[in-house]
């Protein structure tokens, strides 16, 4: 296990070594970006919306006393979907859909022999090949964050508007009473730790794939059931300083 | 000139290598042969960094290549060029950008002087016109030349080839070897070509190094190689009936 965090530390210095030339490495991070964003938007909007909706009709449902202002339903949804399901639960499937394809594609460049002729040309290949898909992950992470949790909250009125449970001016009521700055920095900061964490994990695995296809997709799993896991253990470490 | 050194390699108990030198000479293709897992890659990849030797040095043209760490050794290996066992091509990339890409990043020419040595290097590889085509849509051949041209973009001294006939007709072999064997004697490129494939041997073998059990076991041109009493040598080029054939009519 030491040898691993080793190795992880030592790539990561390698992966921030000066560019052989910026104007390369920059277009490098703006596509990664564009894959990171915008090609993650689709899925994150889908499970948001319908995320916010479900937490919704559940909150209002288990809150069905007459002694509970109805509006309780907006506010236990935007906290729940600012501190813990937009940040958490849109990063648990970005894993899934970044994370893997990230390590992926570098364990067939490994296998293909073409991170050794990025080696052989003279190119920093964790720079050119890990740097980039970084600084995408902790960039586009927290702008994905708050485009989730935007839905989600759209999802919330959608699901009152739809199922009558609660009615759409107490959600939105709900929503506006006593909201606090603080949950969107610990979103914000959940967001960039996470999408740091997701995109070195993976890439580390794919980045020391031994073999051939069937390693490569090892790498892939291991990737994606690792960066969750530390997604999960980092989660209760900011919480609990932050909050 | 490329000058090895007692090179030796082990992986954990493996011994892989043991103590080769040789010297490889410019505008000479210098063929490193042997059986399956005799050493040749692993040799090649000791020479151009890709694997660190045990023991031994590497020199190029008097600089020891060995004892320089990674920064200092990009000037040297702006100066190699490569050409993989499954052609290495980039796959998100088009053939042309493939070939630019060590442009984009070493020099610092203008978009249409790197788009006209990319043409050129294709024109010389005789693939004129493929520009735009991604490594998916070419076959094995087209692959290795593309891999060729992407190797003398930047006008390479070294020329490294790992098993430049693997997967291909003979006919297609034949003319990667003559290609490699014209851009060597064309540029005064210093080549190493890994091989196992006998018509390369004997058609472009100028200096060739049998490697056996980690260790260098013969080194002679392809006129020596057909009459030498080396009895590993002879098991190895002479292992076919048609080889054995061809030997008799000598």
């Amino acid at each position: 296990m030491f040898h691993s965090l080793g190795k992880y530390i030592l790539l990561l210095r390698l992966s921030f070594r000066k560019p052989e030339k910026f104007s390369v490495y920059w277009a490098e991070v703006m596509r990664e970006m564009v894959s990171v964003g915008v090609g993650s938007l689709g899925i994150i909007s889908i499970i948001s919306v319908f995320i916010g909706a479900a937490t919704t009709i559940q909150v209002a449902f288990q809150l069905s006393s007459p002694l509970v202002p109805r509006s309780i339903a907006g506010s236990i949804a935007r906290d729940s979907t600012i501190l813990e399901f937009s940040p958490t639960i849109s990063s648990l499937v970005l894993a899934g859909r970044v994370g893997s394809s990230m390590a992926s594609q570098i364990g067939t460049m490994r296998v293909t022999e073409q991170i050794d002729a990025l080696e052989i040309m003279g190119v920093n290949a964790p720079g050119y090949l890990i740097s980039p898909k970084i600084i995408a992950g902790v960039t586009m992470f927290p702008i994905l964050v708050i485009a989730s949790i935007a839905l989600g909250i759209f999802g919330g009125w959608l699901a009152c508007v739809l199922s009558g449970d609660v009615s759409p001016a107490d959600y939105l009521s709900g929503v506006h009473e006593g909201f606090e700055g603080l949950t969107i920095r610990v979103a914000i900061v959940k967001a960039i730790v996470f999408g740091f964490i997701i995109t070195s994990i993976c890439a580390y695995q794919g980045f020391y794939t031994n073999g051939g296809a069937l390693e490569v997709g090892q790498s892939a799993t291991k990737g994606v059931v690792y960066s969750c896991v530390m997604v999960l253990f980092a989660d209760l470490v900011i919480t609990r300083v932050m909050l | 000139m490329i000058e090895i050194k007692g090179i030796t390699k082990t992986f954990g108990d493996n011994e892989v290598l043991r103590g080769i030198s040789a010297k490889f000479k410019p505008g000479k293709n210098n063929l490193i042969i042997g059986g399956s897992g005799s050493g040749k890659t692993t040799l090649l990849k000791c020479i151009v960094g890709l694997h660190e030797p045990t023991k031994g040095d590497v020199i190029f043209d008097g600089e020891n290549f060995t004892e320089m760490n990674f920064e200092q050794r990009v000037p040297i290996r702006t100066h190699i060029g490569m050409l993989f066992q499954n052609s290495a091509l980039f796959d998100s990339m088009t053939v042309e950008e493939n070939i630019m890409f060590p442009l984009n990043l070493f020099t610092n020419r203008t978009h249409a002087e790197k788009l006209d040595r990319a043409n050129f290097c294709l024109e010389r590889v005789n693939l004129k016109g493929k520009n735009k085509l991604y490594p998916s849509e070419l076959s094995g051949g087209m692959k290795k030349r593309v891999g060729i041209a992407r190797a003398i973009s930047m006008q390479p001294k070294y020329l490294f080839v790992d098993e430049p006939n693997s997967g291909l007709d003979p006919k297609t072999s034949i003319l990667i070897d003559e290609l490699i064997n014209e851009l060597t004697e064309e540029y005064q490129i210093t080549t190493v070509i890994v091989t196992h494939d006998m018509n390369s041997v004997m058609g472009i073998g100028d200096h060739i190094i049998f490697l056996h059990q980690g260790k260098k076991w013969w080194e002679g041109t392809k006129d020596e190689i057909a009459h030498t009493d080396n009895k590993e040598l002879n098991d190895f080029v002479f292992a076919s009936k048609f080889m054995r054939a061809a030997k008799a009519r000598l």
